[in-house]
């Protein structure tokens, strides 16, 4: 790994450096490895590299090298291990995608991949524009209140008449029709983020006041009555995603998160039994009043039950990551598209049939890093407003990652949502890119040694 | 702000810790349970991907794949599928059956004994491919016991007596195990509902999964016993009268035709020539249960056997009163045998007393066509004594030179054999036949069944239905 680059920063022994040149070197050995995967696909299936090859290696080539040139110009300072691992679970993913196009096809008309590869480019524009036009994350505080009403709008939208749809059992999608073509998207992915930003605005206001113990019960702080308000909205609010869309991961991601953040944020540990407890309540209530909570539960428990109805999804994923072993049969040479949904969220089972438990803990340990360095970026950042931020959308992808392969193994109920960077789908991919787009927005601000602050202009 | 961030990150960290030890479990712990699941299309779908072995009955391939442009890149094809579908069984998306299941690892390649070609295969590129299986079948006997049996319900089988190779296995009605053998599993999954709710259950293997009332053909297991008793030989006098009255009850037990044998006293050797039913009731009651389920399970009886298909195991009851002794030494009661017994009885007649084991494989071929195994004859046991055996042929010659047994004759060879019409309920009676020839150097035995007497129903007899049947298998041997 190259440290060569002279940094600005190098007089200084205790500033840290850019390290660019280092997320350069990281860049080119995660696209050395997607373009592998990707190679190895067409040539098992193929026997040839297609001209699919080609457009992947270019596209996907000089997306990493603008959002490593976007870095260097508007973000010097930013994590350089964040790009690289992004890029190279997003490279996977694409490999995975266009390999299950052609296990429908080997000609398919219409490929998933070839769509997914035009969101990534449009990833990697609003991952530009994020650098670009947030030039200082704290300037994101401000619209805190505007932020909890798009997060609000964003999350109500597919509920509404026309354009509001249904796929799968969940009303969490909206369709647009843009050029006679159509296109789903579901915006609680952006929703996600947009809700992190306030989140972090209100908390940092309202922290030291949630703070405030009251009475202590059995060793626990517990606040006062009325400071108890945000967090029962919050909860309504999940509760509500998963009454009206029946979107149980959505609601999990949301409610986890927010309690984490409030832990964080005010450094009271009683919000996690409060959370805790009200989690409890609603998904006993949630599993009593909904047959589809309950059929959740009983295929989670035996989905051999019913193995060719309501367990199949469970019993064929548990049988990808079986067959793929330890070492797993290799890109192109399993069958991952007997999982149902292998593309989106059943993706990492795919993973475990063709790259075997290697691949997937390999995975795991990426999404760790991006959790880690996003965490780290938390404990470096100077201002309350900055660390919220970066811990939120570190916990967001950490909530995220653990409750749907934690649904793929049969480790919890199934809930349903991509895995980030992986699974196929334009609004995940592209609410995912603009996630690392903040975090290294905080990072750079996080890592940027006090007198070097002048040198980059605002 | 920062120990809760840390706390968080922590918390996150054992998250995805739980993940890892989940794929670790599913991965290496579970994996050989899920593999093995009847849901996991992989390994099935994965073996038709390359060149599966043939299953080869003389120097015809009974059984064997063929290239395709399909995504499955072989197709399993049958060619006189219906013949030998009791042996070679099918192979589905759905899973398989007889040879093609139980010598599924030689066929698909992944036998041990084959690990040096796979091996080969792997690093010459080369395409890997399924071993052979050559069967003991003899292509003349088992097309004239099949068509012997002409669509009747109903199965054959012959033994080679001196080996115990199985010269013909075949059952009726029959299926083309290349209605199941489709990619196409919609088709596939159609046709088997079809094959199975068809009246005449085409997808039971008669010869050696079903149980028959053997009726008279148990005859000679009774005179087996009473030559090695030592208190019977052939001319030994019985009283053979038109009824029996059995001890401790109102029942009687008559003949065929509710008639005296002869007049009323036969030798042993006539007894069975005229199927004395009164005559051997008489014997079994003299001899006592026990001595007659012992000879049973020296034939066999009472026993699990492969061949390498299960073969159901025949039965000889236990803790028998009298009336139940006498009713099962003419092969009523609880009495049941498969074909493949009543062969193994005859076989062991006819070889000297031994029955010998019977098998159905003769060879195991690598894919360069090398010998990775020749079934070498084996012993099952020893039935009767050399002496009694000699006794017990005589005895059987004489029922098709001077008996019931005449349909079964073959001009110039001295032909052994028994018949048997076995009442199973009210319906007609099943009807069996069990021969071999020649009796001075028995090159075949075998066992005819045909249930609720076939085209003649009520008015059936083994000598009418099944021994004709039993003549061309043994002719087809013999020419």
């Amino acid at each position: 790994m190259s440290t060569a680059t002279a940094s600005p920063a190098a007089v200084s022994t205790r500033a840290p450096k850019q390290r660019r040149g280092t997320e350069l070197a990281l860049l080119v050995f995660a696209y050395g490895i997607a373009l592998a995967a990707f190679a190895q696909v067409d040539l098992v299936l193929l026997d040839q590299l297609s001209t699919d090859f080609t457009t992947f290696a270019i596209v996907f080539g000089v997306g990493l090298a603008v959002a490593h040139v976007s870095l260097r110009w508007l973000a010097p300072y930013a994590d350089p291990i964040l790009l690289p691992t992004v890029s190279l679970l997003n490279g996977l993913g694409l490999a995975m995608i266009h390999r299950l196009d052609l296990a429908d096809d080997l000609t398919p008309s219409d490929p998933d991949y070839v769509a997914q590869l035009g969101w990534f480019v449009l990833g990697i524009g609003l991952f530009f524009a994020v650098l670009f036009l947030v030039r200082d994350h704290r300037v994101l505080q401000r619209y805190t209140y505007t932020a909890m009403l798009v997060g609000l709008l964003l999350l109500v939208l597919p509920l509404l008449p026309f354009i509001g749809t249904e796929i799968n059992g969940a009303r969490i999608w909206i369709q647009l029709n843009l050029g006679g073509r159509s296109f789903s998207f579901q915006p609680a992915e952006i929703a996600k983020i947009v809700l992190i930003v306030f989140f972090a605005g209100y908390l940092v206001v309202k922290r030291d006041v949630l703070a405030l113990a009251r009475s202590r019960v059995m060793g626990i702080d517990l606040p006062r009555g009325r400071d108890l308000g945000p967090i029962l909205v919050a909860w309504a609010a999940s509760l509500g995603v998963l009454v009206f869309q029946r979107d149980l991961g959505t609601s999990l991601l949301f409610f986890g998160l927010f309690v984490a953040m409030l832990y964080i944020a005010t450094e009271r540990r009683s919000w996690i039994f409060i959370g805790g407890f009200l989690f409890t309540a609603g998904a006993l209530v949630a599993y009593q009043l909904f047959d589809h909570v309950q059929l959740r539960v009983s295929i989670w428990l035996d989905p051999f039950a019913d193995e060719s109805g309501d367990g199949f999804q469970i019993a064929q994923s548990l049988y990808g990551f079986a067959s793929g072993g330890v070492l797993g049969v290799g890109m192109g040479q399993g069958h991952p598209d007997f999982v149902p949904f292998a593309k989106t969220d059943f993706i990492m089972a795919a993973f475990g049939e063709e790259l075997g438990l290697t691949g997937v803990m390999a995975l795991l340990v990426l999404y760790a890093i991006i959790i880690e360095r996003g965490m780290r970026t938390a404990v470096a950042c100077r201002d309350a407003f900055g660390k919220l931020l970066a811990a939120g959308l570190s916990t967001a992808v950490g909530i995220q990652v653990f409750v749907v392969v934690g649904g793929v193994m049969k480790l919890i109920p199934l809930t349903g949502l991509t895995t980030p960077f992986l699974s196929y789908g334009g609004s995940s991919l592209i609410a995912n890119w603009v996630l690392v787009a903040l975090l290294l927005r905080v990072s750079d601000a996080a890592r940027r040694p006090p007198d070097a602050r002048r040198e980059v202009a605002t | 702000m920062n120990a809760t961030i840390r706390r968080t990150a922590v918390a996150l960290g054992l998250l995805i810790l739980a993940l890892m030890i989940n794929a670790n479990v599913l991965a290496v712990i579970q994996n050989d349970e899920l593999r093995a699941r009847d849901g996991n299309r992989r390994q099935i779908i994965d073996e038709y991907d390359q060149q599966r072995g043939s299953i080869l009955v003389g120097r015809k391939e009974v059984a064997k794949s063929v290239p395709t442009e399909e995504r499955l890149r072989y197709l399993r094809v049958y060619s006189d599928g219906s013949a030998y579908a009791p042996a070679t069984g099918y192979y589905s998306v759905y899973g398989a059956t007889g040879i093609e299941k139980t010598e599924n690892d030689l066929l698909a390649g992944s036998d041990d004994r084959l690990f040096v070609d796979r091996l080969t295969t792997l690093f010459s590129g080369q395409q890997q491919q399924g071993g052979t299986v050559v069967l003991s079948l003899d292509a003349e006997a088992q097309r004239a016991a099949f068509d012997g049996l002409d669509g009747q319900e109903g199965a054959v089988v012959a033994l080679d007596p001196s080996t115990g190779a199985i010269l013909a296995l075949a059952s009726s009605p029959s299926f083309d195990p290349n209605l199941l053998a489709s990619h196409d599993p919609t088709v596939v999954s159609e046709n088997y509902d079809k094959l199975r709710k068809d009246p005449g259950d085409p997808l039971l293997n008669r010869s050696i999964q079903q149980v028959y009332p053997p009726g008279s053909l148990f005859k000679v297991v009774v005179s087996a016993a009473a030559l090695s008793s030592g208190d019977y030989t052939p001319n030994t006098e019985i009283p053979g009268p038109a009824a029996l009255d059995l001890p401790d009850t109102s029942a009687t037990i008559s003949n065929f035709d509710n008639a005296p044998c002869l007049g009323g006293t036969v030798t042993l050797t006539e007894a069975l020539a005229l199927s004395c039913n009164t005559a051997f009731a008489q014997v079994g009651l003299d001899l006592g249960d026990d001595a007659l389920r012992a000879q049973a399970e020296k034939f066999g009886f009472n026993q699990r056997l492969d061949i390498p298909l299960a073969v159901a195991p025949s039965v000889y009851p236990n803790d028998l009163n009298a009336p139940q002794t006498a009713q099962s030494a003419i092969g009523q009661y609880d009495v049941r045998a498969t074909a493949m017994q009543m062969a193994m009885v005859g076989a062991g007649v006819a070889n000297d007393g031994v029955v010998m084991k019977p098998y159905l494989v003769a060879e195991e071929r690598a894919p360069n066509l090398s010998a990775l195994s020749i079934t070498k004859p084996e012993p099952l046991s020893r039935a009767v004594s050399s002496e009694v055996a000699g006794e017990l042929s005589d005895m059987m010659v004489t029922v098709v030179s001077n008996g019931t047994g005449g349909s079964a004759a073959i001009p110039g060879v001295n032909v052994g054999g028994k018949t048997g019409t076995a009442q199973d309920g009210n319906r007609p009676p099943h009807v069996w036949f069990m021969a071999f020839a020649p009796a001075e150097d028995p090159q075949i035995a075998v066992a005819v069944i045909v249930e609720n007497g076939g085209r003649l129903g009520d008015a059936a007899t083994g000598g009418a239905v099944a021994g004709p049947i039993a003549r061309q298998v043994m002719e087809a041997v013999l020419q």
